[in-house]
């Protein structure tokens, strides 16, 4: 249990598997994302996700609502009243006459421009210390060689845990099949090369797919990018190792706070309390063995 | 586009998506890249990564504008004044690229002492019939000479040039979206661009009324925002620099379409921003093959390649056909070859000499017989049978309703299509089914639904939107009954033939004689496509493919089905089917997939070098004059002859290609210039000027004039087709709103190929109407409660999407708010809803018959509409209200 | 903080409001929770809990009664113990997607799993409460059922303290936040529980041992709930809202009542009785008032946002929010 409280670097080796492919995982570019949900669709195709169709919401363009048992990947739309993400043009054009304005980022005055609409492609994490694996009591969650958590969907017998165990809200169990599931990062594609679905599809490179670490240092240097463009809001979410879970697999740029988009803002592998919780769970128990001793001890009238 | 082929001299877009990453802006107008054209939009992000400046023109803040650097909202139906005001700008700041503008467009030629502008005759051009309500364009001429249009109408000189044929005009004969051609003799020019007379001048005067002032009291645009657009596309415009515009139908669809479009390419021209890298006007087209129906057309006034099909009372043979089709200079000089080649094509052995190569085979129009004119001689019951091959004009064509009657005075009707679309069971539980309209037990039309193979289930190419032709190869085979339309036309044919075999009637003989021998495979007798490719790229005496349209003789020795697709199976080779990836060449990509014409992807390349053949700039250089090697190189193929060096200049006999000059790059066109003015091509004007849409909340602030003059609506007057007051008109504020049809991503079109599909029914799965909040205010409207939408036409119901997308704009000092309709829905399906194309009316732009979809005074109000008959009881209750007759609307 | 984006939409399926509706505290998407609500149903979880709680600590007083000679006493224990273990594994497995799988809990033993330490725990104990209950009513195997006595009052406590650890290692903000007492909560409300078995069954004169587990289970559970709720700060809210609200307030109202009760009534064979039932549903309702604050903390994101928001601020040190 002491590697819950561990950095872990590499949970594939963690888990046991030596000579194993480079870990992998997504980087989700928000800024980029036109919202045109292909990866959303793109996934149920691949995995022959049952449909799931409900009313209009009225949450923008979203009317999948959340990640769930039969939604890997869910699209967020954000209709906000802030000022769209300008970014300078990068093309040194100073010596051109009438480019002024547009040198000086376009203001904010108009209500028009104080409006932006974020969307944002959001999976389940991968996380390094993934709290859905450590709780399967059944041992149906497991890591893969490339670091990723997959459902094995013959050992689950849907207990349930996994599911307010993820501190994302991703893994959820299927009303009608009785299992949990959750993205896969196509554990069947990588098996034989290929990319997930979902990055395939996505137009933009939205979502890029690749070594973890690398895709990190891609993510430094387009934060770095965006905010020297003057897209100040841009951030990376799930990116630090030293974060609660260890740092995601799938981790994201985003334009504005993590909650704004669904995603917790500081997110705790719960497993990192584990053995405090085992220490009290004991303590209670021998409480428990001296409460009865003493309820003897005690006697009374009768 | 008649515009970009009048312009330019072919319809088709200038660029392709891949290049728009070369941009150092793009001004995305009239279309929602992001949402319609999500793969191509990669682009546009490249070239923001890389530091362009992206600008969204839309009434709606969409999915692209939230991409963009700025979003430009407008009122639907006002682009010409906007896009007038940075021509006015570009001007009057004398911010155009004057070398380029002084050689490679007419703005130094002359024009007829007979031409008057709409500013000399308060908002029409010299010429307007008022009886025709059409105008006769021979005052809008070069002085001197007598042009011939590249594309588009070019009936109006058949009389002077056949001397003859007065319906011609209304057959819409050289339509749309060409590869053209055009006549010249030798115009005056004014290099000093002072002459009062020289399209430089007459520009300015025109665009002078097209202030800021005026873009905002029309547009809704607010000063500062404009001045900032105005900026930005200047500063990206000359030498060293290149801006793009991106359309599709959100200009395509209004009575003025085709003159958005015009205005564009005059700006666009008049920046140097056309025929190079980073530049030029991408119009994105629609349906997978949309390019590939107006190239081999499914327009009932084209044959393949853009030849005009003939008139029956003027195109008495051969002889007098080529004489009023071709021109002396530039390639349509050469269009009896490319027509001969197409009858041989046809006709094959049947086609000779001596019998005119079976000219007199080819079908003749009598009129127009556009869609929409065609639902009126359903209902008149003038045509009695129908073939619906993958359309569903029920949801997806104006005033559906109409579309609808008339199918059900049809004697026959065949649907083939992949779902059970609307078209094919509006008799069983349509609309009108429910208002009483149309009784199931009355209705006589005997429906035949015949399932379609998808594109998966057959080989095939789309040409997308970039003319470039991509194969697609046969994934599956088509389930149980499902046919191919190839094998579906392919066996029609055979087994008429077979009825007719012994048939002596000569009527009978142009299908007889047909050269109808393809190849077949598989168990169910498949037609080859590829054998169909080769028949379109031609072949010559001895059977061999032909590599170029250039090697087409008028003698018969070679045939082509489509002469611009020539060279696309060159070498026996399906060049459609190339896939080189991207990564192994440069962003051209030139080996994947064909293009046409002749591989090309930029059109009009030659004008992204100097008049001596260099590039304008390192930083721009696409094509340029190798002089070691007396060619043209360079990244793309040069669209321009190999070798033409330039420094030649013809002399005054010269004909065809070799007429133009080494400094004329618009090789389509009679004079090898882009065309600011129209001469000729175009039926409403030879100059872009604002009129608002047919139905509109507002008066023309412009000109008197207020509605295109020449808008095609007089012959669609019909009581489910009635039209509103507009502007000061009394009445008018019984629809005080204006509603936009579009689309989402999540759907497609009418319906067919997304309701019927559950993973996509659940991203969007019902109808709704985008409002502002204010207008949810003012109308009580609850977030994803219901809405009743009403015009002349119809009412219709559609969940209430509040959003501060839609943003209220100030109009004539008139708050305007606008209401959004994506049109993706109808009865059937997994997910249902009512059409939006129920409240729109069959209002056409003139040049390319499309319907005004795009800017609709509506009203709006809580709450879902009537039932049953109840239902057109509202509609007539409104137009009662607002005093609507017969006549109203269809003023000139 | 952005205040957009807050309304109150909380499951999938159910139409959202306005979209911008402000919400001066915390942003998040469209009200929607942060994380997934558990799956548990009701009463298959929280009787869980509950009959854990009263199977574990039944055993204690079972083996107490027997060392101190009180057979009745340590009748009513075993067969409490036995009965409430078997019903409590029906609750388990009747509560799995697919419980024909139940037998998958013992695939693997996974200390970082609660249920899968609690699978083992009670396919442990359960067979010892049931051979100490069988060889109690027939008399028969006395010294292995004095061994079965033994081994299931060994493994009654952990029985009793899991279950809290089982809730507690979640993202639960009611529960995992309050995992430093929940166990005591826990083995205090099983107390009150198996007190209140005793009695309720167990003849008056052997009593008072069950009496004084009571006793003491009400004062520990009360008094660390207390604590727990001054630990969760805003996240308590969750334990004062609704259903969970109703029925803390009524384990409280039933345990005060059920302690004078079995203090006040204690020659009274009915009062005690009547305390014993009041006791149980007190011990009964506190599971569940805990179970459903778990689940409103889940559905609704500031349980989840608002204490993470804090917790990055109080490490950012940035105090003058
Ligand atoms: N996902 C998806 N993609 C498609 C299609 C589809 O149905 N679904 N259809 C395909 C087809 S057939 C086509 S033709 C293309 C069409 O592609 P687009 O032209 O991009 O499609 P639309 O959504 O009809 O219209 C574009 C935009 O025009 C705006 N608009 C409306 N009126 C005006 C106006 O007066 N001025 C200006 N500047 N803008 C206006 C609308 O708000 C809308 O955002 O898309 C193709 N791609
Ligand atoms: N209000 C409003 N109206 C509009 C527009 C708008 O923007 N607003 N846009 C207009 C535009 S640009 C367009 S393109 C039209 C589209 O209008 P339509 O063409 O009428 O609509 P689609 O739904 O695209 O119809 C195409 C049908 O072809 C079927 N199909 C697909 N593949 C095949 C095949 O291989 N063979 C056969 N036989 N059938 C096949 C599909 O199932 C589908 O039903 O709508 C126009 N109408
Ligand atoms: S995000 Fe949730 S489901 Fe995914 S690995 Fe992490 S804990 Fe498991
Ligand atoms: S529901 Fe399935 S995957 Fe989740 S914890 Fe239980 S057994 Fe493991
Ligand atoms: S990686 Fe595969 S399973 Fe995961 S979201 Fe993408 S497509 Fe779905
Ligand atoms: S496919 Fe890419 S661009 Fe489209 S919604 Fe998904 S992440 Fe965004
Ligand atoms: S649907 Fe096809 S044509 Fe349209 S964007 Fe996607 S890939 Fe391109
Ligand atoms: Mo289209």
């Amino acid at each position: 249990m002491a590697r819950l409280t561990e950095k872990t670097v590499d949970p594939a080796s963690e888990a046991g598997y030596v000579d194993h492919p480079r870990r992998m995982g997504f980087f989700t570019d928000t800024s980029v994302c036109i919202g045109c949900k292909a990866c959303e669709v793109a996934c149920k195709e691949w995995n022959a996700i049952p449909e799931d169709s409900g009313p209009l919401t009225g949450m923008s363009y979203d009317n999948t609502a959340g990640l769930g048992a039969n939604t890997w990947r869910h699209v967020a739309f954000i209709e906000q009243r802030k000022p769209m993400a300008y970014q300078e043009p990068g093309v040194d054009h100073r010596d051109i006459d009438g480019l002024a304005l547009a040198e000086q980022g376009f203001s904010v005055s108009e209500a028009a421009e104080e409006f932006r609409w974020l969307m944002a492609s959001d999976v389940c994490k991968h996380c390094t210390h993934a709290a859905c694996l450590d709780v399967c009591p059944t041992g149906s969650l497991f890591r893969t060689e490339f670091g990723t958590v997959v459902v094995q969907e013959d050992i689950c017998n849907g207990c349930g845990y996994c599911v307010p165990a993820c501190p994302y809200g991703v893994i959820d169990r299927r009303a009608d099949d009785g299992r949990a599931w959750k993205c896969t990062l196509c554990y069947d594609r990588l098996g034989v090369g290929q990319e997930p679905a979902c990055a395939k599809a996505c137009p933009t490179e939205s979502i890029q797919f690749g070594p973890l670490d690398e895709l990190r240092e891609r993510a430094a240097r387009r934060v770095e990018q965006l905010r020297a463009d003057g897209v100040t809001d841009a951030r990376l979410y799930g990116a630090d190792p030293d974060d609660g879970v260890g740092g995601d697999g799938a981790f994201f740029l985003l334009l504005d706070e993590p909650e704004v988009y669904g995603l917790p803002p500081d997110p705790v592998v719960t497993t990192r309390d584990l053995s405090a919780m085992w220490r009290r769970a004991g303590a209670a128990a021998l409480l428990a063995v001296a409460g009865a001793v003493a309820a003897f001890a005690l006697g009374g009238s009768r | 586009m008649p515009s970009l082929g009048t312009s330019f001299g072919r319809g088709g877009a200038t660029t392709f998506q891949q290049d728009l990453q070369n941009s150092d802006c793009i001004v995305i107008e009239g279309s929602n890249m992001a949402e319609c054209h999500p793969v191509g939009f990669q682009w546009v992000m490249e070239a923001k990564a890389k530091g362009a400046t992206v600008i969204h023109v839309d009434p709606r803040f969409t999915r692209t504008s939230a991409l963009a650097d700025l979003h430009v909202p407008l009122r639907a139906g006002s682009d010409i004044v906007f896009l007038g005001g940075i021509i006015n700008h570009v001007l009057s700041e004398e911010k155009y690229f004057r070398d380029y503008v002084l050689h490679y467009t007419n703005a130094a030629t002359i024009l007829t002492e007979e031409y008057r502008d709409t500013e000399d005759l308060d908002g029409v051009f010299s010429g307007l019939d008022t009886e025709e309500r059409a105008y006769d364009f021979h005052t809008w001429q070069y002085d001197g000479t007598e042009m011939r249009a590249a594309s588009g109408e070019r009936d109006q000189q058949y009389a002077d040039q056949t001397r003859g044929g007065e319906t011609v005009r209304q057959s819409a004969r050289g339509e749309a979206h060409g590869s053209g051609g055009a006549e010249v003799g030798n115009p005056v020019r004014d290099e000093t661009l002072t002459h009062e007379r020289c399209v430089f001048q007459v520009l300015k005067r025109h665009f002078a009324r097209y202030t800021a002032e005026m873009v905002e009291q029309i547009c809704g645009i607010p000063r500062d925002t404009f001045a900032r657009v105005c900026d930005a596309l200047t500063a990206n415009s000359g030498r060293d620099r290149t801006s793009a515009f991106v359309y599709s139908v959100g200009w395509t669809q209004h009575t003025v379409g085709a003159q958005y479009i015009r205005t564009a390419s005059i700006l666009q021209a008049l920046l140097g921003n056309i025929g190079r890298p980073g530049g030029g006007i991408l119009a994105l087209r629609g349906h997978a093959s949309i390019q590939g129906s107006t190239d081999i057309p499914t327009l009932f006034n084209l044959l393949p390649g853009y030849i005009p099909m003939p008139h029956a009372r003027s195109n008495t043979d051969l002889d007098s056909f080529v004489a009023a089709e071709s021109t002396h200079k530039g390639y349509w000089a050469n269009t009896r070859s490319y027509l001969v080649s197409l009858l041989k094509a046809y006709w094959g052995e049947a086609a000779t000499e001596e019998n005119d190569f079976c000219f007199d085979y080819l079908p003749r129009l009598t009129g127009s017989h556009s869609t929409y004119e065609t639902v009126l001689t359903q209902i008149a019951g003038d045509c009695e049978g129908y073939f619906l091959m993958g359309e569903n004009p029920a949801v997806g064509s104006a005033n559906a309703k109409l579309q609808r009657l008339g199918m059900a005075n049809l004697k026959w009707l065949v649907v083939r299509d992949l779902s059970l679309i609307e078209s094919a069971t509006w008799w069983r539980d349509g609309p009108e089914t429910e208002t009483g309209e149309i009784r199931t037990e009355d209705n006589a039309t005997e429906v035949f639904f015949l399932p379609a193979a998808a594109h998966t289930e057959k080989d095939g190419s789309f040409t997308n939107t970039q003319r470039m032709l991509q194969w697609h190869h046969q994934a599956v085979e088509p389930p149980g009954d499902a046919r191919s339309d190839l094998w579906f036309t392919f066996h029609l044919g055979r087994r008429i033939r077979q009825k007719l075999a012994d048939s002596t009637n000569d009527l009978d003989r142009p299908i007889l004689d047909l050269a109808w021998a393809y190849p077949t495979k598989g168990e169910i007798d498949e037609p080859d496509a590829d054998a169909v490719l080769a028949e379109i790229n031609g072949w010559d005496a001895n059977g061999i493919p032909l590599s170029s349209y250039e090697q087409l003789k008028t003698d018969g020795s070679t045939a082509c089905g489509c002469w611009i697709y020539c060279g696309v199976y060159a070498g026996g080779v399906n060049q459609a089917a190339r896939r080189k990836p991207g990564g192994e060449q440069n962003w051209v990509a030139g080996e994947w997939g064909w293009a046409w014409p002749a591989n090309r992807r930029i059109l009009y390349n030659r004008a992204s070098a100097d008049l001596d053949g260099k590039p304008w700039s390192e930083r721009k250089a696409l094509v340029w004059w190798d002089a070691e090697q007396g060619r043209w190189t360079g990244h793309d193929v040069a669209d321009f002859v190999a070798d033409k060096s330039p420094h030649y200049r013809p002399d005054d006999d010269a004909r065809g290609p070799r007429a133009l000059s080494g400094i004329d790059p618009f090789i389509m066109q009679g004079d090898g210039k882009a065309w600011l003015f129209v001469p000729a091509g175009l039926t409403d004007g030879p100059l872009p000027a604002h009129y608002e849409p047919q139905d509109s909340p507002f008066r023309n602030l412009l000109y008197r004039q207020q509605r295109n003059p020449v808008r095609e609506v007089t012959q669609f007057v019909h009581p489910d087709n009635r039209l509103q007051p507009s502007g000061d008109e009394p009445g008018s504020k019984v629809f005080p709103y204006v509603a936009t049809t579009y689309r989402l991503t999540e759907h497609h079109t009418a319906g067919g190929m997304s309701r019927w599909l559950p993973y996509l029914v659940e991203l969007q799965p019902e109808f709704f109407c985008e409002v502002s909040p204010e207008l949810a205010a003012e109308r009580g409207l609850k977030h994803i409660g219901w809405a009743t939408i009403v015009s002349a036409r119809a009412a219709i119901e559609a969940r209430v999407l509040v959003t501060e997308r839609m943003t209220p704009l100030i109009v004539q000092g008139r708050r305007l708010l606008q209401i959004g309709l994506p049109y993706h829905w109808g009865p059937n399906g997994y997910s249902v809803g009512d059409a939006a194309n129920e409240l729109a009316s069959v209002s056409l732009d003139p040049n390319s018959h499309i319907q005004e979809v795009k800017a609709l005074a509506c009203d709006i109000r809580p709450g879902r509409r009537p039932r049953g008959p109840d239902r057109v009881a509202l509609v007539r209750d409104y137009q009662r209200r607002a005093g609507i007759t017969e006549r109203t609307g269809t003023e000139m | 903080m952005s205040v957009l984006n807050v309304t109150r939409k909380r499951r999938r399926g159910r139409r959202g409001e306005q979209p911008m509706v402000p919400d001066a505290e915390f942003s998040s998407y469209y009200g929607k929770p942060v994380i997934n609500s558990p799956v548990w149903s009701v009463p298959d979880v929280p009787g869980y809990l509950f009959l854990g709680g009263l199977a574990g600590l039944s055993s204690l007083l079972a083996a107490g009664s027997d060392l101190t000679g009180r057979d009745a006493l340590g009748k009513v224990g075993k067969l409490g113990a036995f009965g409430a273990g078997v019903l409590s594994l029906v609750g388990l497995v009747h509560d799995l997607g697919r419980p024909m799988r139940f037998l998958h809990m013992l695939r693997v033993l996974k200390v970082t799993s609660p249920m899968s330490v609690g699978s083992w725990l009670l396919s442990g104990y359960v067979p010892l409460a049931g051979v100490a209950a069988a060889t109690t009513v027939t008399g028969r195997l006395p010294r292995i059922g004095a061994l079965a006595t033994a081994g299931s009052a060994l493994l009654g406590p952990a029985v009793a303290a899991y279950t809290a650890t089982l809730l507690s290692d979640t993202a639960v903000p009611a529960w995992h936040d309050g995992y430093r007492e929940m166990p005591f909560v826990f083995v205090g409300s099983g107390a009150t529980a198996a007190g209140g078995l005793g009695l309720l069954a167990a003849p008056i004169a052997q009593m008072s041992p069950a009496r004084n587990l009571a006793l003491l289970g009400v004062g520990l559970e009360l008094a660390m709930f207390r604590r727990m709720r001054t630990r969760l700060g805003m996240v308590a809210e969750a334990y004062d809202t609704g259903k969970a609200a109703k029925y803390v307030k009524a384990g409280q109202a039933l345990s005060a009542l059920g302690a004078v009760g079995a203090v006040v009534g204690r020659r009274n064979r009915i009062a005690c009785a009547l305390s014993g039932v009041a006791l149980l549903a007190a011990s009964a309702a506190t599971r569940w008032g805990v179970f459903h604050a778990g689940m409103i903390s889940s559905e609704d994101p500031k349980y989840t946002v608002v204490p993470q928001r804090e917790r990055i601020r109080k490490r950012r040190g940035d105090k003058e929010f």
